[in-house]
């Protein structure tokens, strides 16, 4: 499998603080990686140091190949690279369904195709990834209205529609009702297989990431601890020092 | 369908009050015209206010542009009356699409409150530049040249291309929310950062709702420039503490962020103040005040936003299905 993201050496300051220490790793075409860590050590930061939420301060973020480090969010969006937050973000006052008609992805393309109508397929894909994540029923109501658990489940249905090569998920399962859980993980793995899609999953929950992800990475203070197998990771004891807590 | 016949008798039946207003109540035809002009401020603010969210407090810039532009052009070029109108209007609109075009480059990066304040000198200085400039007449400002025929005719002609004017306007908005462009516009008034990392071309959208504001303003302020007929640099082009403040609140009052609310908040608004002139002769501006107070206080969703929160069900909100 050759490499879609490759992060080499990413370094991101804020004042004093080194949030992200010459981090280096690595996603492969098709897979599933993981990206775990204490609080505050720097997952979501590095999620947006690749995705150009923010300039990095040193290193590189190569992307199917290109050095992306120098584009902005939107650039590197429309080449179908997309992050959801762990703060869910949805458009509040607009009805669920016209979140997922406004995610299709040739909007991507500028504002020409904005006056376009949206093709039958492009109703039928919105539907279905409603359907995909249980929203359905709820299409008509206002996307604010909902519960964050939910809100969660329309922003992944919103990054799918928009047909990213590689999604960014940032804690998936948090806030969602614990019952949800294993119909989520399935989920994530059907948009995996299914739709092609390569995830980069950040979480909290060892259970969900164990069973969901082909490899991961572990931070602390920035910086990458150990990167591997689910269970070479759990098994590190530098991981269970850090992380899991020293028995 | 009974729905649509009923739909189609009741444009049909509006169509023509529209037409026959002047002749059934002559002595209000420029109360109506008037009326007109404050549905297209209400409706052009609402493109900008209540759908992309950003709040414009310079939109009479755009307003005045028009208004000097068209007056310089029916002063320059020579023309028959009606010749010169309909190009300076034009070119009013035109120059001031492109005046927000231009300006929208650097304010439309700010947001929210930043974005407002920004906006608010740009009326205030364009009246003082325009109030020293003596191409367009410096502080005694510009006429107009005179109507050729009758003062009823006048009037009418007035009536009639404004009220074509809010007509297409309303219609050009009516499409444009209805297409992915109107999503795109909500999309960046809910979160405008979460529509930027969906790829959306939000600079662009920004501009381009802007310019379309303008371009209805721009030509609008031709038309009002000839139906006032003297073009005051700080009273009637920029002047933002009457039109530039109505054009805000008419949207507000009516309900920020749809298409009819605009139409009505201009209508009551339009109406209340005259009946104040009319009846508080002299306190009409204390009045006034008083009223925007009420509108923010007790209909801060403004009238359509507060019925569709009343009956939900009539504005085609769905209940939950479980």
């Amino acid at each position: 499998m050759s490499l879609l993201l490759d992060v080499k050496g990413v370094t991101k300051r804020f004042g004093g603080v080194v949030a992200n220490d010459a981090v280096s790793l690595s996603v492969r075409e098709g897979e599933i990686a993981g990206l775990i860590g204490p609080n505050g050590s720097g997952k979501t930061t590095l999620f947006s140091s690749i995705v150009g939420a923010h300039p990095i301060d040193a290193g590189a973020v190569l992307y199917e190949g290109r050095d992306i480090s120098a584009l902005r969010i939107a650039e590197i969006a429309r080449r179908g690279l997309t992050r959801t937050y762990q703060q869910t973000r949805i458009y509040g006052q607009m009805p669920v369904i016209d979140n997922m008609r406004i995610s299709a992805p040739d909007v991507k393309e500028g504002i020409l195709p904005l006056f376009r109508r949206a093709g039958r397929a492009s109703e039928a894909r919105a539907r279905d990834l409603l359907s995909f994540v249980g929203l359905y029923e709820k299409r008509d109501l206002l996307a604010g209205s909902l519960s964050f658990g939910q809100q969660k489940l329309l922003e992944f249905a919103m990054a799918l529609m928009s047909e990213p090569k590689l999604l960014l998920l940032d804690e998936p399962t948090a806030g969602i009702n614990p019952t949800l859980i294993n119909g989520l993980i399935d989920r994530l793995k059907r948009a995996n297989k299914e739709l092609g899609v390569t995830l980069f999953v950040i979480e909290h929950n060892m259970r969900v990431i164990m069973n969901l992800a082909d490899r991961i990475t572990c931070l602390a203070h920035g910086q990458v601890l150990a990167s591997g197998t689910p269970d070479e990771v759990r098994e590190d004891p530098r991981v269970l020092d850090a992380y899991l807590g020293a028995q | 369908m009974k729905g649509r016949a009923a739909r189609y008798a009741a444009v049909a039946g509006a169509g023509l009050l529209v037409l026959a207003a002047p002749f059934l109540a002559p002595a209000f035809v420029t109360q109506f015209t008037f009326l007109w002009l404050m549905i297209v401020f209400a409706l052009t603010w609402d493109l900008m206010g209540g759908q992309l969210g950003y709040n414009s407090f310079g939109n009479i810039l755009f307003f005045g542009i028009g208004a000097y532009a068209c007056a310089v052009f029916q002063r320059d070029s020579g023309l028959g009356y009606y010749e010169a109108l309909a190009i300076g209007a034009a070119l009013g609109g035109v120059l001031a699409a492109a005046a927000a075009a231009f300006l929208g480059l650097g304010i439309l990066g700010l947001r929210g409150h930043y974005f407002a304040i920004g906006t608010l000198g740009l009326g205030i200085a364009a009246g003082e530049i325009a109030g020293g400039w003596d191409y367009v007449g410096a502080g005694s400002g510009m006429t107009v040249p005179l109507f050729p025929g009758a003062l009823a005719a006048r009037s009418l002609f007035f009536y009639f291309t404004l009220a074509a004017l809010a007509l297409a306007t309303f219609l050009t908005l009516r499409w444009l929310y209805g297409t992915r462009f109107g999503l795109a516009l909500n999309a960046v008034r809910d979160d405008e950062d979460k529509a930027e990392a969906m790829g959306l071309y939000t600079a662009r959208l920004k501009t381009a709702a802007w310019s379309l504001s303008a371009f209805f303003l721009g030509i609008s302020g031709a038309l009002a420039g000839n139906l006032i007929g003297f073009i005051d640099p700080r009273d009637v082009a920029f002047a933002g503490a009457t039109y530039g403040v109505w054009m805000v609140l008419m949207a507000i009052l009516g309900g920020k962020g749809t298409l009819w609310g605009p139409v009505i908040g201009a209508a009551v608004f339009h109406i209340t103040q005259e009946i104040f002139w009319t009846y508080l002769l002299g306190w009409q501006r204390v009045a006034l005040g008083l009223l925007i107070v009420a509108i923010v206080v007790f209909f801060p969703q403004g009238i359509l936003g507060t019925l569709r929160e009343k009956f939900p069900g009539r504005f085609g909100s769905k209940a939950e299905v479980q």
